[in-house]
């Protein structure tokens, strides 16, 4: 597994729950539990889940944005939690986060063109004279204008907020983007810009993307490899044509399901969950869906299932496959 | 928040095309000179300023020189309002007594605002235990209250006979340290929030340098707050000030402040008879204070939209 | 089928400094009993608007109703006085936003939030009113409702409260529903799960239903008929099936392909290009004209009708103007 870009293994990241006037620990959130992801260079690999699924952590400890509690996460081969923070902030540039909220990842007062050029400014990337060039070019192919370098945040609406939040990743030539969400703050005609945009960019520069959505239409366009999570575990990763055509764990057949589909005359065999996702803070036991699995045995509730190629290289988390 | 203003800002308009769009800080200033009431208070400061710094140069009694032949008269041609008992012209003083009040002021809020916000933003950007360190410290100070404070140490002063042209400065220094922590626990809080917000995540992604984030991200976010505390704070100092002088525990005579040219209303038949030695200060005390209120509330409307009350 | 809500020309703007935003620019629309209307668009374009001046809920002196009518059941909501409206709001005609949270009071249990209406409008005892208000909750797909009953807000998840919300709204029997994007802060799970449970009442009660969204998706699983509005207009709408096999006006045409279908991949979404127009730089023209691939010289100087372009569809766009296609 040399040729991995990013090696995510076993990564575990629980949030203490803290109560009473000790600020004692009373329990964990286990937002992340077991996970692991191998994106090679040039992939993209979607993650997909609901809220509480813990998608964003992975994205998050996977870029040590946040510190994982146990697990190992490798970058180009480099173990990045073993690094001391000067090296890690060295590697920054190399592996980028975009975020959900166009709005609040913009610093309201710093100037477009001064926000995309700092980091190359703070890492010596490129001369001092060239950075408005270089910006000037990322604007560009990221489909602004270069008459946008000198104006505030405010002054852009959302899809051009989540362009900047692009280019801002894009001018450091980045093997590795992790977007979080980037279109699910957007209006339908926007998103669709954005996410030619995302598809373009990886054409061009050869990126790899950890794609991470609830919205599981935009991740079939985009990715190559989708890994589906729930309640901090993964229950089914497959390539793209495998998971669509061929789901295989129930909560998979659900999701796929329950996405409204804008043709009025189709009918469709839906698979409706009962009840709410449960709290990650108290998953079930045994396997985590098997409260709202509309398949669910004695077994499901005793036992864990493992996590298990079902032929190809499809992976799933379920006893009845 | 009314129900109305949501759609409006749904409907955010995209960028207009004008080259380059002028700075923030020219932004609110555009929006704060259509706020009348903040400008009428401005121009009231800057008024009161400019009177106490140049007017006594052209006032001919400038000299302080005690003149027994006019004690205690009430306002003249001569003298606009009145003498006191040593024949000293009082407009000439209250305008020479402004100096130091404004003075006193400013200067213990520069003093004040360096203190809290340095303070304040070391413990909000570097938490753990700097942050329990300086934070304590600040509580310390905030639960004794400040005006007793204030008197003991100005009763010091008198016990240890310090030089009366001394005495000025060092309550300057006294009222500068009083006023910190509650600053420094202002801009603290506000370091927190944005330390949370997501932009700032996004200068660690970028691995930005600890300076960059803190002087480029940081500082620019909390400057407008900067700004109009310590606004706010010059109207409190010019009134401490007062209320020590008042008491005689701050600055002396004979140098003169509107708090010790008050004192005249302590004696029963100053206060009675002659009125002009006590109500003029005591009207610069307040227009004073109530202008540098107002020019602070409308500075808070528009740099700090969120403070709005 | 009687016609229960008919807006006619309404016009809401709001005010800011010396700017005028026409939020609602001239918007007709109607429903029929037991019919499901939905309202598409993308955000600012009015949508939550027309709804809000249907509840009376635009306040001044940030916006007001400058014009147009809104008749419910024969009668003008616009000229009814404050009294008179409160008792059909609530009442005959109820509301559900996005964001359940915000809309529940967080320091009463929902059990009071529910019983509230029952006995204000409905005029029940209390313990009448409880023992409704249990039954709602089961109604809504909640089990433990008792329990359910005693809790505050903030235990709940999302999707129990925007059950709970929709227990509210229909406790007394609507006539009209006006649920605004009710599941856009959802999880799809939780969404498929609230959208049966619409639909089930609706069939149930007869009640009729104006659902405002941005979802297409939703749109095709939920309507009749669909309103698509554009920057305060109303540029087409049309019975569902038909508007979605053939969509006439061009905005209506770029937002379904620009929308990802599952299974259905292609390598380049279309996409519209542009943004949506600033509302205070509106022109005489059509307003979506520079972002139309088929925009001609009097989309640019003048404004087109809504007139009817096919069988139970009517668009507002020139190239549907027999006299100018020929030119």
């Amino acid at each position: 597994m040399s040729d991995a870009l990013l090696e995510i293994s076993h990564l575990k990241k629980y949030f203490p729950i803290h109560k009473g006037l000790l600020n004692r620990t009373v329990g964990h959130v286990k937002a992340v539990d077991d996970i692991s992801i191998t994106i090679r260079p040039g992939e993209t690999f979607g993650l997909v889940g609901e809220s509480g699924s813990g998608k964003s952590t992975v994205g998050r400890t996977a870029i040590r944005l946040i510190e994982k509690t146990s697990g190992e996460v490798k970058f180009k081969g480099i173990n990045i939690y073993d690094l001391p923070p000067e090296e890690l902030r060295k590697l920054r540039p190399s592996m980028q986060l975009i975020f959900q909220d166009p709005y609040s990842s913009l610093n309201p007062r710093i100037r477009v063109g001064d926000a995309i050029g700092e980091a190359l400014l703070d890492h010596g990337l490129v001369p001092k004279a060239e950075i408005r060039d270089r910006v000037l070019e990322v604007l560009q192919s990221c489909g602004l204008s270069s008459y946008h370098i000198d104006r505030f945040p405010h002054e852009f609406s959302g899809g051009q907020r989540q362009r900047i939040g692009i280019a801002r990743a894009l001018v450091l030539n980045p093997d590795l983007i992790i977007a979080d969400e980037p279109v699910s703050a957007l209006d339908v005609s926007i998103q669709a810009q954005i996410i030619n945009l995302f598809r373009k960019l990886q054409e061009t520069r050869g990126l790899a993307y950890l794609f991470i959505s609830h919205d599981l239409s935009v991740v079939e366009h985009l990715c190559t490899r989708i890994g589906v999570m729930y309640l901090g575990s993964m229950v089914e990763t497959a390539t793209r044509d495998e998971l669509f055509k061929n789901p295989l764990h129930p909560y998979t057949k659900a999701l796929l399901s329950a996405v409204p589909i804008p043709i009025p005359k189709l009918k469709r065999e839906r698979i409706v969950l009962k009840g709410d996702i449960p709290s990650p803070s108290n998953p079930p036991s045994g396997c985590k869906f098997h409260t709202r699995c509309p398949f669910a045995v004695a077994r499901c509730k005793e036992e864990v299932p493992e996590f298990r190629d079902a032929g190809g290289g499809h992976f799933v988390a379920c006893h009845l496959v | 928040m009314a129900i109305h203003s949501t759609p409006v800002t749904d409907a955010v308009p995209a960028a207009k095309t004008t080259p380059k769009s002028s700075s923030l800080f020219k932004q609110s200033m555009r929006r704060l000179l259509r706020n009348k009431l903040a400008i009428f208070g401005l121009a009231v400061v800057v008024i009161m300023f400019i009177a106490c710094f140049l007017g006594p140069v052209f006032s001919p009694y400038a000299d302080n020189k005690i003149h027994m032949n006019v004690m205690n008269k009430a306002p003249s041609m001569k003298h606009w309002l009145g003498t006191d008992a040593l024949g000293r012209d009082v407009l000439t003083r209250v305008l020479q007594a402004g100096r130091i009040s404004l003075t006193v002021g400013l200067a213990s809020m520069f003093l004040s605002v360096f203190i809290g916000a340095l303070l304040g933003a070391i413990a909000g950007y570097y938490r753990g235990i700097v942050d329990q360190i300086i934070m304590r410290i600040a509580d310390l100070l905030l639960t004794i209250p400040g005006l007793p404070l204030l008197f003991i140490f100005g009763a010091l002063l008198s016990e240890w006979k310090v030089p009366t042209n001394y005495r000025m400065y060092i309550v300057m220094l006294m009222l500068g340290l009083v006023n910190w922590p509650g600053l420094a626990r202002m801009v603290r809080g506000q370091m927190l929030s944005l330390r949370e917000r997501e932009f700032m995540q996004a200068a660690v992604v970028l691995g930005l340098r600890d300076r960059r984030k803190l002087f480029n991200h940081l500082l620019p976010n909390i400057v407008p707050l900067l700004i109009v505390i310590a606004t706010l704070n010059i109207g409190g100092s010019i009134l401490s000030e007062s209320v020590l002088s008042f008491f005689g525990l701050g600055v002396m005579p004979p140098t003169p402040t509107w708090g010790n040219m008050i004192d005249a209303a302590n004696n029963l038949i100053d206060f009675q008879e002659h009125p002009w030695l006590w109500i003029p200060p005591g009207f610069s005390i307040f227009i004073t204070v109530i202008a540098i209120n107002i020019f602070g509330d409308g500075l808070r409307d528009v740099l700090d939209p969120k403070q709005k009350r | 089928m009687k016609d229960l809500i008919k807006i006619d020309h309404l016009r809401t703007h709001f005010f800011s400094d010396k700017n005028v935003v026409k939020a609602v620019n001239d918007v007709s629309l109607r429903v029929r009993e037991g019919e499901t209307v939905c309202v598409v668009g993308e955000s600012g374009c009015g949508k939550s608007v027309t709804a809000m001046s249907i509840m009376g809920l635009i306040e001044e002196p940030g916006g007001k109703v400058v014009g147009g009518s809104i008749e419910f059941d024969g009668r003008d909501l616009l000229k009814l006085s404050k009294n008179e409206l409160r008792t059909i709001r609530g009442n005959d005609i109820s509301m559900i936003f996005q964001e359940p949270m915000s809309s529940l009071n967080p320091v009463l249990k929902i059990g009071q939030q529910i019983m509230e209406p029952l006995i204000v409008h409905q005029k029940l005892s209390k313990k009448e009113a409880r023992a409704r208000a249990i039954e709602l909750i089961e109604q809504v797909g909640i089990s433990r409702a008792e329990q359910i009953a005693d809790s505050y807000p903030h235990e709940l998840s999302g999707g129990m409260l925007q059950r709970i919300m929709i227990a509210i709204a229909i406790s007394c029997g609507p006539k009209l529903l006006i649920a605004d994007e009710p599941t856009t802060a959802l999880d799809v799970t939780i969404q498929a799960q609230i959208l049966d449970m619409l639909r089930e009442f609706k069939k149930k009660s007869n009640m009729s239903m104006m659902l405002i969204t941005h979802d297409l998706g939703v749109v095709a699983e939920m309507a009749d008929y669909v309103v698509v509005m554009y920057a305060g207009k109303v540029v087409e709408e049309g019975e569902v099936v038909k508007l979605f096999e053939s969509p006439k006006h061009p905005y209506t045409q770029g937002l379904l392909k620009s929308k990802p279908i599952i299974n259905q991949r292609q390598d380049e979404l279309y996409s519209i290009p542009g943004q949506v127009p600033n509302p205070l730089d509106l022109t005489d023209s059509c307003y979506f004209h520079d972002r139309c691939a088929h925009c001609m010289d009097i989309c640019r100087t003048k404004q087109p009708v809504l007139k009817g372009v096919a069988d139970q569809q009517k668009a507002a766009c020139w190239l549907y103007e027999e006299a100018v296609v020929h030119v």
